[in-house]
């Protein structure tokens, strides 16, 4: 078949014995747009690394525009036209946007010289081509993330791409963005160069690709045109087992309306937070979703205290709290689990008992001599009440799934008796089993332990699934708060479409 | 991204990397009794005498103090190039408080009162000097390699300034005695190393200070977002580290019955390359006194081998930097294919 | 690249400034033979600055270069004595060739054994001035013993001048051997592609080593060149100041790295000018002399050195805040 750009077949590669695909076929055709749908650790980015050339397989055949390639390396595997866009772009974030297009171009044709004016033009056929508006003159370093893979995306296009693999390249992106993606993917693709779309977000499978291959465990468990498919069953493709959802309903407890855990009143962040006003009570799960840039994150830092300059007032328990550091916020038991757990939330090589003590050695050890015993006592607790799969609380952190590792940061905050925890993003990165995992035991906190959560997501099911009420920001302000059981996913997804 | 399917084989490195942890100390306890044997078989006659030793018990202390320094700067990811003129200059302002004092009657007699308001001058000086590399670090945001090479310049230049180029020669008995003495029959140094020893590896893994100073230099942002009072720690370990560097100066001082501007200059590549080989991650978040205080040792023993072979001083720092960049390409070899 | 430009305008207007500062102070500071001997203190510096400030552009970080300038300077000037060589062409090659090995074996540890460039080049730095010390001698040569034709080359003025006095003093032509090849490694950093790599190295590894850059390449040439130039500084100086002591250099790290940051360039890596880097080295060079022109005793030396190094490093370190803000 001619049509047929790649064809990967029965590809077999370990690592250290450990087999990480086996026997995994992959078929992509000349301008289809392929979704490659897995579960984190699924072989998703092996696949994506044996395309790329980074990786040699061990057994089986790659053919590309029909013929065999015996030994592919990044730089044949560019030459046949494979582009991958890496999820961080693999940009220079100190040299300007003409330089970041022009420079693949310059390696490609192995010059010695920096033709400055040659330069200037490419990058401006790059972006006449992308179709997009973009400054040449600015420095990467400075442009938005959006903006960031514009560049990425036209500078794969400069070098007479066939193939583009773009991995997860929604995550940091709003919806609006994800939109604007998307119409210039299918640009891309009506100029007949195929576009892999690797994620694990089911819904925009759906919306953008054709056919859909789905991994597990390194093996292709299903392959077929996208109408074959819906939710249901990609995700128990990708995870082997149904998950089922249930609202989360919250209740107060018989006839009385418990005081607000959380008061915010008339918060405000000069030049990003204006006027927030919001009450949390305890056991109530409330979402908090908006574009990117809409103040969200602004909103959870103020709450934890690192944005000392807020005005107004915010009560815990219905006692004002000046909040003018992290420590006044712990102080006043409020506990933040950030959006990025491997680079904000977790000390990856230490082990799970000193992660999950370390907000709280201040408290165990009063003169600084940390009583050990006492110590041991609220690892082992926590270990358990947070069902931590791990051999021991010695273990280090890196070793564990992503799943688990969240169960430790939020474990950790527990051990500081938070009664009001912040999530931001609480399951970006973490596959469907875990996920559904991770909602189930912070909806138990929340009942449990009487916490007043505060829930940020982009990913509008996660907050109709989980919290009672949601509340959506925009420009600095809270502009529109539903209860979940009145609304429908995409009633506030359309409301979020008609922000700018 | 293969967090489940890596599972394996990483499972496999704990393993091995717990049994590598103690391996670590195992290995350098091995590398010490090789070098022993080798310089032993070398020259038995000389290199065995309890004289060499014992001299030896004089010498390593003060390095050992400033390597340990060093290693709890690297701790929080950072290094203190400063660390040698600190030493200079609180032996350099402990003597011109004695001379001034003295007057014409001489050092050599001064009394206890005195002598204590000298040490304590000089670990005042170790501190103030610690806590201004540490504001420079922590406040101004100034990376640790730049503050610290800026302050050393500073207060060798102080030290330059205040001895007017020569050294300050003669300090009083009690101050030698630190440098010099004896308790039940062990050198002075020594057993202030030991307890140091002691102290500092009682601090670092039992107490707050200690496992923040750890989980900081693992994750700095992380620590923020966990609440650590990195700022105060961060200003904490190099005031800590400031004090050390004093104190191996009243060690250094006592011991000369001197002090210099460029006393052991060659002492910084030395802490640095004793606190790497040690085990400590300059990239922070790793590392022991034990492991360190094994260091010392062991490299004590091969420059003092060295120099009964009759090695020039030149030679020896030949080799002390062979030795640092042969145990970086043993580590890369070792870890290779991770 | 307007931020660039900018940040090179703030140094110079800095620069302006203190010159007009010490000017009032002394107005000798003013005379053509002060001007002309400030010149002169930047050439060896400044050449070496040029290597450090491409280190530092790589994200790197140097302080081997003074040991390997003075072995590269000793080794040369004992291998002409002892082969009775003169000429001036082929002597430079050598010490430069020297430099240039010396500064592979920093690059193979650098990027075969992944360690940090400041312990590396520690190491190195201790090996190198060990072995010459220890095993090649720790005498001078003066200028007596000194192959003639370096000297010869080095007095070669541009602008000779006599004063009053009857004294004479001159622009030593050397200015422009520093002159040349700072042009050079502008555009070298500018206009090839090896240059572009070294920023494309140091903004982001990873992504050059995915964008087809050949990173070995880059870590080489890098620490290749900044050997190369300290050789050649080293010999260059042995041949101005008539002298070739072993012991040359000690400390001369600091001020250097003192001037390239000086002069913006980030530690970081993946910034960083030669325009800004030779006002860097001017600056640090001036304050140095004109301690003296100033009636400041120069035991002070070393705290302005000191001083200078944690101004400049605390104004980079808050104009990146305010850049990340």
């Amino acid at each position: 078949m001619s049509d047929i750009f790649l064809d990967l077949r029965n590809i077999r590669k370990e690592f250290s014995g450990v087999v990480a695909l086996d026997n995994l076929s992959l078929t992509i055709r000349t301008g289809e747009i392929h979704c490659l749908a897995g579960e984190n650790g699924s072989g998703k980015s092996t696949v994506i690394k044996v395309i790329s050339g980074v990786y040699q397989p061990d057994g089986g055949e790659i053919y590309l525009n029909g013929k065999p390639c015996q030994k592919l390396t990044p730089i044949s595997a560019i030459a046949q036209g494979v582009q991958v866009i890496y999820q961080d772009f693999s940009l220079f974030g100190n040299l300007t946007v003409a330089e970041n297009l022009a420079m693949n171009v310059h390696l490609g044709n192995r010059r010695h010289l920096m033709n400055w004016r040659e330069t200037r033009a490419i990058a401006e056929e790059a972006v006449k081509r992308l179709g997009v508006d973009l400054d040449l003159d600015a420095e990467v370093a400075s442009l938005p993330t959006a903006g960031k893979q514009l560049v990425a995306i036209a500078r794969a296009l400069m070098s007479d791409a066939r193939l583009i693999i773009m991995d997860e390249p929604t995550t940091a992106l709003t919806r609006k963005e994800v939109e604007t993606l998307f119409r210039i993917v299918r640009d891309i693709q009506a100029r007949g160069i195929a576009i892999l779309f690797v994620s694990h977000k089911m819904r925009e499978m759906l919306e953008i690709s054709e056919r859909l291959t789905v991994v597990r465990n390194g093996r292709k468990v299903a392959e077929g045109p996208i109408s074959e498919f819906d939710e249901p069953t990609i995700t128990r493709h990708m995870t082997g087992t149904d998950i089922r959802h249930q609202p989360y309903v919250w209740t107060p407890p018989a006839g009385t309306v418990p005081a607000p855990r959380l008061e915010m009143r008339n918060v405000s962040l000069p030049g990003v937070l204006q006027d927030l006003s919001l009450s949390i009570r305890p056991g109530e799960i409330v979402g908090l979703s908006g574009l990117l840039g809409s103040g969200r994150t602004e909103a959870a830092l103020t709450l934890f205290g690192m944005k000392p300059g807020y005005g107004g007032e915010i009560l815990v328990d219905g006692k004002p709290v000046r909040l003018r550091s992290v420590h006044d916020a712990i102080e006043a038991g409020i506990a933040y689990v950030p959006e990025d757990r491997l680079s904000e939330g977790l000390f990856l090589p230490q082990s799970i008992n000193r992660n999950m003590l370390a907000t709280c050695y201040e408290r165990l050890a009063p003169r600084w001599v940390i009583n050990r015993r006492k110590a041991e006592e609220l690892t082992g607790g926590m270990f358990r009440a947070m069902q931590i799969a791990a051999r021991s609380g010695e273990q280090a952190v890196n070793q564990l799934s992503g799943g688990n590792q969240q169960r430790v940061v939020i474990g950790r905050w527990l051990l500081t008796d938070a009664r009001i925890l912040i999530l931001n993003g609480p399951t970006v990165g973490v596959d469907v089993g875990s996920k559904a995992e991770i909602h189930h035991k912070i909806r138990d906190l929340a009942v449990q332990h009487g916490l007043a959560v505060l829930m940020i997501s982009d990913d509008v099911p996660e907050l109709v699934q989980n919290c009672n009420r949601i509340v959506l920001m925009h420009r600095g302000r809270f502009v529109e708060e539903v209860e979940s059981a009145t609304t429908s996913e995409d009633r506030i997804g359309e409301t979020l479409k008609t922000f700018t | 991204m293969n967090t489940e399917l890596n599972s394996g084989p990483k499972n496999g490195f704990d393993i091995r990397r717990l049994i590598n942890r103690d391996n670590n100390i195992v290995q350098l306890l091995l590398m010490t009794v090789l070098i022993f044997v080798v310089m032993t078989a070398l020259s038995p006659d000389k290199f065995l005498r309890y004289y060499n030793f014992e001299s030896l018990t004089y010498l390593f202390p003060e390095l050992g103090l400033l390597a340990i320094a060093m290693m709890i700067a690297m701790l929080t990811g950072g290094i203190d190039l400063s660390v040698v003129g600190i030493a200079n200059l609180s032996g350099i302002l402990a003597g011109v408080i004695f001379h001034k004092i003295a007057g014409d009657s001489g050092v050599a007699g001064t009394g206890f009162p005195t002598v204590l308001l000298g040490i304590g001058v000089a670990i005042a000086t170790g501190a103030v000097a610690g806590a201004i590399n540490g504001l420079l670090i922590t406040r101004m945001n100034i990376t640790p390699i730049l503050a610290t090479l800026g302050t050393g310049q500073v207060y060798t230049g102080l030290a330059v300034v205040l001895t007017g180029g020569p050294a300050i020669v003669g300090f009083p008995d009690m101050w030698s005695f630190i440098g010099n003495g004896k308790i039940l029959g062990l050198a002075t140094p020594f057993v202030l190393f030991l307890v140091l020893m002691v102290l500092l590896a009682w601090v670092l893994t039992r107490t707050t200070f200690g496992i923040n100073l750890m989980l900081i230099g693992t994750n700095p942002k992380a620590a923020l977002f966990a609440g650590l009072k990195r700022e105060r720690m961060v200003l904490y370990s190099y005031i800590l580290t400031g004090v050390l560097g004093s104190i191996a100066g009243i060690m250094l001082s006592g011991r000369t019955n001197a002090a210099k501007s460029d006393y052991g200059t060659s002492y910084l590549l030395q802490a640095v390359l004793i606190a790497v080989l040690g085990g400590t991650n300059p990239a922070g978040g790793k590392g022991s006194v034990i492991g360190v205080s094994i260091a010392v040792i062991a490299l004590m023993l091969l420059s003092s081998g060295f120099t009964i072979l009759r090695f020039s001083n030149h030679l020896v720092d030949f080799i002390w930097g062979a030795f640092l960049l042969l145990v970086i390409a043993l580590n890369a070899w070792k870890n290779r294919g991770r | 690249m307007a931020w660039f430009r900018r940040s090179e305008v703030v140094i110079a207007g800095i620069l302006m400034l203190a010159m007009i500062l010490i000017g009032l102070i002394n107005p000798a500071f003013w005379g053509l033979d002060n001007l002309f001997s400030l010149l002169r203190s930047n050439v060896i510096i400044g050449i070496m600055a040029l290597g450090v400030l491409l280190v530092m552009i790589s994200g790197g970080i140097d302080v081997s270069f003074p040991a390997f300038a003075v072995a590269a300077m000793y080794l040369t000037v004992k291998a002409m004595i002892a082969l009775g060589m003169d000429g001036v062409a082929l002597p430079m090659a050598m010490a430069t060739l020297m430099g240039m090995a010396f500064g592979c074996v920093n690059a193979v540890f650098v990027h075969n054994f992944r360690m940090i460039p400041l312990i590396v080049t520690l190491g190195t730095s201790g090996m190198v001035r060990g072995f010459l010390l220890g095993v090649v001698g720790t005498s001078m040569i003066n200028i007596n013993a000194m192959p003639q034709s370096l000297l010869e080359f080095a007095k070669t003025d541009i602008i000779s001048l006599s004063k009053p006095d009857g004294t004479t003093y001159g622009l030593t032509a050397m200015v422009l051997v520093y002159g040349g090849l700072a042009l050079l490694m502008h555009l070298v950093l500018r206009y090839t592609m090896i240059g572009r790599s070294v920023y494309a190295y140091g903004g982001d590894a990873e992504a050059a080593r995915r964008a087809g850059f050949n990173p070995a390449k880059t870590v080489f040439f890098v620490y290749a060149v900044a050997g190369a130039l300290a050789g050649f500084a080293g010999l260059l100086h042995s041949g101005m100041i008539w002298l070739a002591n072993p012991r040359d250099f000690v400390g001369l790290e600091l001020d250097v790295i003192a001037a390239v940051v000086l002069g913006g360039a980030s530690i970081f890596g993946g910034r960083g000018s030669v325009l800004g880097t030779m006002l860097g080295v001017f600056m640090l060079v001036m304050v140095k002399n004109s301690l003296i022109i100033m009636k400041v005793d120069t035991t002070w030396q070393r705290v302005a050195v000191g001083i200078i190094i944690i101004i400049a490093t605390a104004l980079t370190a808050w104009r990146d805040r305010r850049r990340q803000a």
